[in-house]
This record gives C-alpha cells, structure tokens and sequence, in this order.
C-alpha cells in the first residue's frame, strides 16, 4: 500500500532531480515541468481535448457516420433534425451529420498539409536568412514584407483564379500565402542566436554555416514555430471553408464544410439547419486549435507570457 | 515658454521621422513593385487565353499572330512587365468582361460601401475591444479575463461567412430588428444623389432621413459581425500590451503612493498603452478589407468584395488583379501609415 503510494513519488524526484545524472533525463523532467503547467490551463486542456476529438472522429468516421456521406434519399429532402438523421439532411437528402464527419478528414487533410508544406519551408528561410545575413535576408525579408502586405485570402483568391479551382489548388494557394510569418518568426529567433556563446564555440570548432544552422539554431526555432503553426491552424481552416464557401476549394460533391455552407445559403432562412450545423464544426475545430496554441503559447514561450 | 519647448520638440520630432520615412517610402515602393510583379506573374499563368478569347477559336494562324502582336503578347516577359507597370500607374486596368467599365471606374463605384461598412465596424470594433482589453489585463487570470479570452479567440476560430447568415436567420428573419442583405431597400435606391459614395453620409448631407435609417439598418448587421472580429483582435492585444505596462516600477509607485487602483490603469497604465494601440487599430482596419470579401458575398453588400469574387466566378482577371491591386495598395498604405504614426508620437521608435 505504502509501496504503491510512494512509486509516483519516486518518479516525481526523479524527473524533477537537481542534478541529473543524464541528458534524457533532464529533458524528460522539462517536459514533465511544461506538461504540469500546460495542465494547469483549463481553457488549453478543453483546446486539447477538441483536437484530439477532432481526429478521432476523422480517424473513426466511417465507425461513427450513421449513413454513406453521400448517400443520396430524394424523399428525405431537407428533412429536419431529429432521430432520423441527426444534424438533418441536404436538399438532395444527404445527412447532414454523416457529411460533417466525413468532413473532418478533409478539413485535417488540407490543415496537414499546408502546414507540412510551410512550417519547414518557413523555418528554413528564416533560419537561413538571419544567420547568413546580407543580401539574402534583404531579399527574403522584403519578399514576406510582400507577401505579409496582402490580405491573405485575397491573394489566395487570386491565385485559385491563375491555377484553377479545387481542393489541391487551395492547399497551394493556402501554403503560397501562409509561409511568411513563419520565416519571420524564425529569422527573429535566429538573429537573437546568433552571437550567443554556444554557436561561436560551434563556430570555432569550425562547423559551417549548414551545419550550425541544422544542429545549433533550428532546434531553437522549432519550438516558436510551432506555437505558430498551432495558432494559425484555426486560420488555415478559416481560409480553406473560406475558399469552400466561395467555390474555389473542395468542389460540392465533397462534404467539406464551405463548400457544405455554400449550398445550405439557399436555405438558411427556412432549412437553417443544412448550413448550420457545418458552420459550428468549423467552429469548434478552429476554437481547439487556438486554445490549444494558446496553451502551448504559455508553456513553450515564456517570453510572451 | 512651454509653447516653445512643443514647438522645438514637434521640429526635432519631425526631423526624426524625415530620417525614417526615407527609408520607409522605399520599403513601400519595394512591396508595391512586388504586388505588380505577383499580381502580373498570376495574370500570365491564368488558362485563359485572352488572344483566343479576342479572335475566337476559329481564326487562322495569322490573325491570331497579328491579335498576340497587337496585345503585346510576343514581347519578351520583362517587357511586358515593364508595360504593365506603366500602365497601372496610370491608373489603367483594363476593362472588366463583366460590365465592359474600365475596371477602375468599377473600383470607383464599389469601393465606398466598403469603406462605410469597414470603417462602422473599426469603430464598434475599438470602442468595444479596448475597453474589454483593460478589463482582461487588470483582472489578469480571473474569470473576467477567462470569459474575455474565449470571447476572443472565438472570434480567430468563427468562419465569418457562417457568422453572417447565422445573423440573418435570427435578427432579420426571426426576430426582424435589422433589414436584409443589400444597402437598402429596392424602393429607396437611386434617391440619393451618390457624392461620396458613403450612403449614410450622402443621405445626410441631403437631408434624406428615411433613406438614412434604411441604410442603417442594413449596415448595422454586417458591420456587427466585422466589427466583432475587429473586436477579437484588438481586445487580445490590448490585453498584451497592458499586462506590459501593469508590470513596470511605475506602475508599483503608483500604487504605493496611494492612488486608486482604477486610476492607475486607465491613466497610467492605459495612457502608455495608447500609442502601440493606433498600429493595432490601423492592421485591424486593413484586415477588416479581406474579412469584407465574404461577409460582403452574404450580405449581397456591393463593395470591392464581392466584385472580386464575382468577377473571380466569372473569369474577369482585369478585374480580379485590378481590385486584388487596389485593396493590397490600401493594406500596404495603411500599414505604412500606421507605421510613420507610431514614430512620429513615440520618441523611442527613432
């Protein structure tokens, strides 16, 4: 009994040891340290549990979807909510509720992928752009000074109009205008690196630039990114259901929750539920993320604390 | 004598932001040759053919060599870069396909409603948001502050299109407090002579009451709804910028000396926090412009917005890339402004 209690105890000291006797434990008692202050934020704790409701029922769609998203029942058209289907269903009868599930994979889908394309790009630019100096950070900071003077989704508008609509043109047209933040975060981080004492020990041991880049100060950057990364997931979704909305992303047959948005319009006044419903699951999504970054924000970046 | 020490401090304060704007006006001609440059490496790239779409599909070979010389297609890209900048500085966008205007004529007629539903919704945004943004740092942690933040970031995860037609069901349809989508009613359009194109404004200035308050009703309503996400924005950095200032020493003599506690924030505290605030206020401003293109397309408000998106559906690039090019000028420009603003009032900053 006693045994029992002091276990977690004993893990306790040591992750929180003074002096560890190893690197990995040291690393695993900070994270223990964020991880209890992370704890502590209630709001960041509900952020986290909507993300991760939000990819399990991605995950398990096809388990939880009560019929085919787009399976079509002409007698059942704009049928309210209600135990037949429970979110209601579409003016060709689809349901509505089985639409929306489905719907989280391409709405994770399209989050992933923009910020698989961006975040390392970003960080690469800027990483490279404050340790190398010069002419190369004029240029790529006059670039996102570009590309950061644009209204986001206009200049994503504008490009679906060049390459085309859908679903593969908006994650571009997204990860196109998304990237310089990224890089400016990362250059910020940088150039604060760059004389410190550790990176000139690098640098007299006679690492090159690549090298100090790749081991000494991305690391360091990583974390700032991706506290950005979390807090402008929720903007990414806003701009791909913004595209949706507008008929240049995800294209009607798909059951993104825009494009959803887009063909419940007709009804709203009557049928509110067809646009609804879609509406709120871009909601709760976004409002995870951002809770979920603002957490992460407190823990991982004390600066702005 | 003090009216002499203002006047020598504006003069050195001037001199200061002379030194700055120099190099802020040539940031702003960068970033302005680089909207050109994107805007006219998207028109090259667009499938459209416009020598195909001027001589048809069945034109021989050498009137459509003679339609691509006369467009100043075959010249090398740079060339046509170089035309096109020209042109644009003149103001020349093309014609729209759409309404066969010169698109900036369009951009003329539209732009207003725009500006009036922005510039209502930075006003509802500020006078509601800053006051919040007090509240949250003073009461830092508390559930003020935990109500204000998911007051907040619901603005930053809301779809604003979603948010729109949400407030149409309920205050238009249901509850009828607000008028439909449009500027006003069919049977006031036209009354009003536009002179400045800010419905409200012209209304007033020629004595229409009643056109007035229709065209308010219509505006209250989408402005709202921008005007919360101005809100969202500007109370989450009042917050930061006065829990800044709550932590200085100056801010503990205050109130070891004694002074009231709702003083020392919105005095002391608050009148530090103004100057960053105008920057704030103006990056709110210019993305209220993009947060226009879709609440504009729910509310079938005729602003710069949705003539974009309308020309978009309908494959009219002059005047996609010409209103994409004038709402980017007017973010850059704002941006700039608020820039040269927060040197000119804060000393540090030169």
């Amino acid at each position: 009994m006693s045994q029992r209690a002091e276990k977690p105890l004993g893990w306790r000291r040591w992750l929180l040891a003074e002096t560890p006797w190893s690197r990995l434990q040291a690393e695993l008692g900070q994270a223990y340290l964020a991880a209890l202050s992370f704890a502590r934020n209630r709001l960041a704790i509900v952020g986290l549990s909507l993300v991760l409701l939000l990819l399990l029922i991605a995950l398990f769609a096809p388990l939880l979807a009560t019929h085919a998203p787009d399976a079509q029942n002409l007698t059942m058209r704009l049928h309210p909510p209600g135990a037949a289907a429970w979110f209601g269903t579409d003016e060709l009868g689809r349901d509505i509720y089985s639409r929306i599930i489905y719907g989280s994979r391409i709405t994770l889908g399209i989050v992933s992928l923009v910020i698989i394309l961006v975040g390392p790009l970003g960080l690469v630019i800027g990483c490279a752009a404050g340790y190398l100096g010069g002419w190369l950070d004029t240029v790529m900071m006059r670039l996102t000074d570009v590309f950061l003077a644009f209204p986001r989704l206009i200049l994503a508008l504008a490009f679906v109009a060049a390459i085309g609509p859908g679903i593969e043109n908006a994650v571009i047209a997204i990860a196109l205008t998304a990237w310089p933040p990224y890089a400016r975060v990362a250059r910020a981080e940088t150039i604060a690196l760059r004389h410190s004492d550790f990176v000139s020990a690098a640098r007299l041991q006679g690492a090159g630039a690549l090298r100090i880049i790749r081991r000494q100060i991305v690391p360091l950057c990583v974390s700032s990114v991706i506290v950005r990364l979390t807090l402008d997931m929720s903007g990414i979704i806003l701009t791909a259901a913004g595209l949706g909305f507008l008929g240049l992303g995800a294209q009607p047959p798909s059951p993104e929750w825009g494009a959803m948005i887009s063909s419940g319009r007709r009804f709203i006044l009557d049928q509110w539920w067809v646009a609804f419903f879609p509406g709120l699951a871009i909601c709760l999504a976004g409002l995870g993320f951002n809770l979920l970054g603002d957490g992460l924000r407190d823990v991982l970046d004390p600066k702005q604390r | 004598m003090a009216r002499v020490a203002v006047g020598a401090r504006a003069a050195s304060a001037f001199r200061g932001v002379a030194a700055g704007t120099g190099r802020t006006l040539l940031v702003l001609a960068l970033t302005f040759f680089g909207l050109l440059l994107v805007t006219f490496l998207i028109g090259r790239v667009v499938p459209i053919d416009p020598v195909l779409a001027a001589v048809g599909d069945r034109a021989s070979a050498e009137t459509y060599a003679r339609a691509r010389a006369e467009l100043g297609l075959d010249l090398p890209l740079y060339q046509q870069f170089a035309i096109y900048v020209g042109k644009v500085l003149q103001g020349d966008f093309g014609r729209s396909v759409l309404t066969s205007n010169p698109v900036l004529t369009d951009i003329g007629r539209f732009f207003p409603a725009t500006l009036e539903l922005a510039t209502l919704a930075t006003i509802l945004g500020v006078g509601i948001g800053v006051p919040l943004g007090v509240i949250a740092a003073a009461r830092q942690g508390r559930w003020q502050d935990q109500v204000i933040r998911v007051v907040g970031l619901l603005g930053y995860s809301i779809p604003v299109f979603w948010l729109g037609l949400v407030g149409l069901l309920v205050f238009y349809a249901r509850l009828g407090w607000v008028a439909g989508p449009g500027r006003v009613d069919v049977g006031f359009n036209d009354i009003v002579e536009p002179m400045t194109g800010l419905i409200l404004l012209d209304s007033l200035m020629e004595g229409e009451g009643e056109v007035f308050a229709n065209a308010l009703s219509h505006l209250v309503l989408p402005a709202a709804i921008l005007g919360y996400f101005s809100l969202a924005y500007v109370s989450r950095m009042t917050r930061s910028f006065m829990i800044d200032q709550l932590r200085q020493e100056y801010i503990v003599t205050a109130r070891v000396k004694g002074i009231a506690e709702r003083r020392v924030v919105w005095r002391h505290a608050f009148g530090n926090v103004m100057l960053p605030l105008v920057t704030v206020v103006a990056l709110s401003y210019a993305n209220l412009l993009e947060g226009s293109v879709l609440t504009e397309t729910v509310f079938a408000w005729p602003g710069i917005g949705a003539y974009i998106t309308n020309s978009l559906l309908n494959a009219d690039m002059n005047a996609v890339l010409g209103g994409t090019i004038v709402v980017g000028a007017v973010f850059i420009g704002l941006n700039m402004a608020s820039d040269l603003l927060y040197r000119l009032l804060d000393p540090r900053a030169r």
